[in-house]
């Protein structure tokens, strides 16, 4: 594995070795040294042509608790917003001696294209770019999954996969990075995915996705305490798709698609195969009283916390594992 | 060195539209004689070239209803002396110069500075396209008849690169040039369905998270704008028509007896969607690369006459413009010096069609759109002498670096293509030999022969 | 297990079993006895050796209880070769109940031959916490330091050139027979990546 782009270009194995690199990461999160020599010597950069501070500093935490060195480059306000090219700010970075870039960018396919390219040959890292993946966040969904669905079933989560796991992902389909990445990822390791969302916030075309699609939310939790989904994934509903442009407004939204309270109950009713409660998910900043109530959000069903701190040891992995078998440095 | 049209071309054992060998005779702009004549009449001359062409298609030289030569305004991508040059090289005896330069094409002035540099380079024939409104913006006609009437008689009008989405101008323009006997090409593309588009709707755009651009953007207008033209019974073109619905609504309106002609790049013969999957931007153009499906539906209907011509919309980019993210990237790709490849790879490699409707979709068809009487004739005596000399038989490997045109943006880079233009005939004169430029016609001889058209 | 003609065993499984029981005698000696001795085997041969080791310590001295005193060590993430090797999953590191603090460690691995190996572990071993002593206890060294480290147990000193590979199979890695267990020399190849 030479660049992170996409979690469709990851086999099975390599979802696992990601997953199982990152418990042993947790693992060292624990200890009283914290800090691991892996990556001394190496330099990260964060290259962030949109603002995330969120994912901004859980990839400095990994990079630094690598030993990493670290570079900040917001590309927003800086001398690319005066139109210098990707090209001409990837080959400075390049010529600083970055062996990481660690990018977000508002265009579609940008990690990509820079991995493409002979601009530079740094180990790519997509950090979301547009509307196509994110897939650091469906690692870490990914590993919150397995911890919760392992310990049902009284498992070491180490080499297990989501098999039989039944994972809803609800809300704006079309415009999430994060539904995209988590889509191949969760089908890789095994999960049923079911997707609901209105029609206007879905692909055309995700018919031949192998997922189930389901406009109603209430359809897609079942009836029946064995029929619930044993996670879902609530995402976050942006200002500018409301008042009109996709769904009449957020209030109708709320009552179709929200993970209200009386949903809340339902969920809480279920029961998986064996005996636990279904997981919510949030890639969060949640809107409280939009897509999640309060409750929901306050839930101790919600992994919201776990995300974050399962964010950095999956960033710690991804950044190991890339950067030790960076092929330029292997001469 | 400038020639004149009065010098002699002898061309050897070529084969008109792919058939049986023929000597030809050139002399005086015209094709003189065809067959035995050829010869007896060539020892009557005093200086004659001979080229040895025994294995050579002859065919009438190319012309491009749809070409983006981006002078004024935007010569760092291209300019009409290049742009008449890639013409040359590409097989076209005649070039049709969109509006959407800057300043537009939108009046008098700027049409006849475009003839003008056309007329001045002497590579190839170059016809400005004058826009359908003011700054094709949609709201209000441009000067029509003034560009009609002057030297650079426009005849076709177009927003290209812009839908004249609003269904009353749209109207009023068809209406309108008919009384300048011209006709309105239109880009049919629906804006408020299109807002951020970057590529095809579907499967691909889907996993991409690009924003789907639908099939229904185009063919919503061409529906309306075929019930227009009838309506007013007027003429309508639809550029680069790229998916099988609106093949399906051409026939339909052809059917009814619509008077509307279409055409489709040679882009969208060959390349789908599929190669957006690594953002590319090469890939990137407007309309967008579409699916498999699309690429079989516009080759059968440009094999059975639904569509009438090829048009390249070669739109040549500065590098910048094309080394950037996806959505940032212009929209367009070079297709001048790759057509006629890339039409035999898809049309005749395929058997979808021979050499008698390659000239038609390539030369014979444009060139009656536009009502050139001296473009795209019949390889007769007395016709003029605009044709090419065509190696089917050779392949090569297109290298943008290599082009004419200062476009680099070839989506054909590094593909192997098969059939080399080795000749190009402007009136008479080879403006390109052995598949290389050889010299421009001088500008008196450019407007002596246009002087002769005007009399016959 | 294929194989090749250039491939010559130095040691059998009976060789094995008894430089293992050798071994234990030795670290109970040095150690008079088994209290505080916590025997740390390095993934994936090393945690086998050390599992087989206090098998044999438990038979020597029934206070030593395998439950309490073995645990695994993984280095992956504390070691300066990467760039060389290529990069793995790390494997678990498992340190039982008490911890090292103040425990006499037995580090366990297969062959000794850089020397980076043990290095990094020390390394590791300092993030885990205080041991009071710290021993390295291996099947095979084969020479070649490149780092001031050296072996207290040593089951074979094997010399050898660095061309050569030297190969501990074992029965959970290499799925041979546990009465074919060997260790063996390949000539002609370079180190693989296993071997440290
Ligand atoms: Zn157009």
């Amino acid at each position: 594995m030479r660049h992170l782009l996409s979690t469709a270009d990851l086999s099975h194995a390599q979802a696992l070795s990601i997953l199982d690199t990152a418990e042993e990461m947790a693992a060292v999160s624990t200890r009283e040294v914290k800090k691991l020599p892996t990556l001394r010597g190496r330099t990260v950069v964060n290259l962030f042509f949109e603002d995330s501070t969120r994912t901004r500093i859980s990839f400095e935490a990994a990079a630094k608790r690598l030993s990493a060195d670290v570079m900040n480059f917001s590309a927003k306000g800086s001398s690319v917003s005066k139109g210098e090219s990707l090209k001409d700010t990837v080959q400075t970075l390049e010529a600083i001696g970055a062996d990481a870039i660690v990018m977000r960018h508002w265009a579609s396919g940008a990690a990509a294209q820079l991995a493409a390219s002979d601009w530079t040959d740094c180990a790519v890292i997509n950090a979301g770019d547009g509307t196509h993946e994110h897939p650091t966040q469906a690692l870490l969904d990914a590993l919150t999954l397995r911890r919760g669905w392992s310990a049902a079933q009284g498992q070491d989560p180490r080499g297990t996969d989501l098999t039989g796991m039944r994972v809803l992902i609800v809300g704006d389909i079309l415009h999430s990075r994060v539904a995209r990445s988590n889509i191949w990822l969760l089908r890789t390791l095994g999960a049923d995915v079911g997707l609901v969302a209105p029609a206007t916030l879905l692909p055309v075309g995700v018919e031949k996705w192998p997922v189930n699609v389901y406009y109603s939310l209430d359809e897609a939790l079942g009836s029946g305490p064995e029929a619930g989904p044993d996670a879902i994934m609530m995402l976050r509903v942006q200002a500018e798709r409301m008042g009109g442009a996709y769904f009449p407004t957020a209030a109708e939204y709320t009552r179709r698609w929200g993970l209200t309270d009386e949903r809340l109950a339902r969920l809480e009713a279920h029961r998986g195969a064996a005996g636990q409660r279904p997981m919510i998910l949030h890639p969060g900043p949640m809107n409280r009283g939009v897509e999640i109530s309060a409750a929901a959000a306050d839930s101790p069903m919600n992994q919201v916390l776990d995300q974050v701190s399962h964010g950095v040891s999956v960033r710690m992995a991804v950044l190991h594992l890339l950067l030790s078998s960076s092929e330029r440095n292997t001469a | 060195m400038r020639s004149t049209p009065t010098a002699a071309t002898l061309i050897l054992g070529a084969l008109p539209y792919g058939e049986a060998p023929e000597d030809v005779l050139i002399a005086e702009g015209r094709i003189a004689a065809v067959g035995p004549d050829a010869r007896i009449q060539a020892e009557q001359l005093q200086e004659v070239t001979t080229i040895e062409a025994a294995g050579l298609i002859m065919l009438p030289g190319m012309v491009d209803l749809h070409t983006h030569l981006r002078e004024p305004g935007r010569e760092d991508a291209e300019t009409v002396e290049t742009g008449s040059r890639a013409a040359a090289k590409g097989g076209f005896t005649a070039v049709h110069a969109m509006a959407n330069s800057s300043p537009v094409a939108d009046s008098a002035g700027v049409v006849e500075q475009v003839h003008r540099l056309g007329r001045a380079s002497g590579w190839t024939e170059v016809y400005p396209v004058g826009a359908v409104t003011v700054g094709l913006a949609g709201e209000r006609l441009a000067e029509l008849g003034a560009m009609a009437e002057s030297s650079a008689q426009v005849r076709m009008f177009s927003d290209d690169g812009m839908c004249v989405h609003n269904p009353v101008l749209m109207r009023r323009a068809l209406e309108y040039v008919k009384t300048v006997d011209g006709f309105i090409a239109q880009h049919a593309q629906e804006p408020l369905l299109t807002e951020g588009a970057q590529m095809n709707e579907g499967d691909v755009s889907a996993v991409l998270g690009l924003p789907g651009w639908p099939a229904v953007a185009e063919e919503s207008i061409i529906a309306r704008d075929v019930l227009l033209a009838q309506h007013v019974g007027s003429r309508l073109h639809i550029c680069h028509v790229s998916t099988a619905g609106s093949v399906e609504i051409i026939r339909w309106a052809k059917e009814r007896g619509i008077d509307v002609t279409a055409e489709v790049t040679p882009h969208h013969l060959l390349l789908t969607d599929e190669l957006v999957r690594g953002y590319d931007p090469v890939y990137k153009v407007n309309p967008p690369l579409r699916t498999g499906a699309d690429v079989e539906a516009l080759r059968a209907g440009l094999a059975d006459g639904t569509i009438d011509i090829i048009g390249t919309d070669h739109a040549p980019h500065p590098t910048q413009a094309k080394e950037c993210e996806w959505s940032a990237a212009a929209m367009g790709m070079t297709g001048l010096e790759t057509a006629l490849p890339v039409v035999i790879k898809t049309m005749i490699s395929t058997g979808l069609m021979g050499w008698r409707r390659f000239a038609e979709v390539t030369s014979i068809k444009p060139a009656q759109i536009y009502r050139h009487a001296h473009q795209g004739r019949p390889l007769k005596p007395g016709e003029p002498a605009n044709l090419i000399l065509v190696d089917a038989g050779a392949t090569q490997t297109v290298d943008p670096a290599g082009h004419a045109s200062k476009g680099r943006n070839s989506p054909f880079r590094g593909m192997e293509l098969p059939g080399a233009v080795r000749a190009t005939f402007l009136q008479g004169h080879p403006v390109v030999l052995d598949g290389e430029l050889n010299s421009p016609l001088s500008e008196a001889a450019a407007r002596a022969a246009e002087q002769s058209q005007v009399q016959s | 297990m294929t194989r090749s003609p250039e491939t010559s065993h130095v040691m059998s499984a009976s060789d094995m079993d008894r430089a293992l029981t050798r071994i234990a005698h030795e670290i109970v000696e040095s150690h008079r006895g088994v209290e505080g001795l916590l025997l740390l085997g390095i993934p994936r041969r090393g945690t086998i050796l050390a599992r087989r080791l206090g098998e044999r310590l438990a038979r020597i001295d029934p206070a030593f209880d395998p439950e309490q005193a073995i645990g695994s060590l993984d280095i992956t993430l504390y070691r300066d070769d990467l760039r060389a090797h290529g990069a793995r999953t790390p494997e678990p590191t498992k340190i039982p109940g008490a911890g090292i603090d103040g425990a006499t460690v037995v580090l366990v691995d297969d062959v000794l031959y850089s020397g980076r190996t043990v290095r990094a572990a020390l390394d590791a071993l300092q993030a885990l916490g205080r041991p009071a002593v710290v021993r390295l206890a291996v099947l095979v060294d084969r020479g070649h330091r490149e780092l001031p480290i050296r072996s207290d147990h040593v089951g074979k000193n094997l010399p050898t050139s660095r061309d050569e590979r030297v190969s501990v199979l074992l029965d959970e890695v290499d799925r041979v027979p546990r009465s074919e267990e060997a260790v063996v020399i390949q000539r002609g190849r370079a180190s693989q990546a296993g071997e440290r």
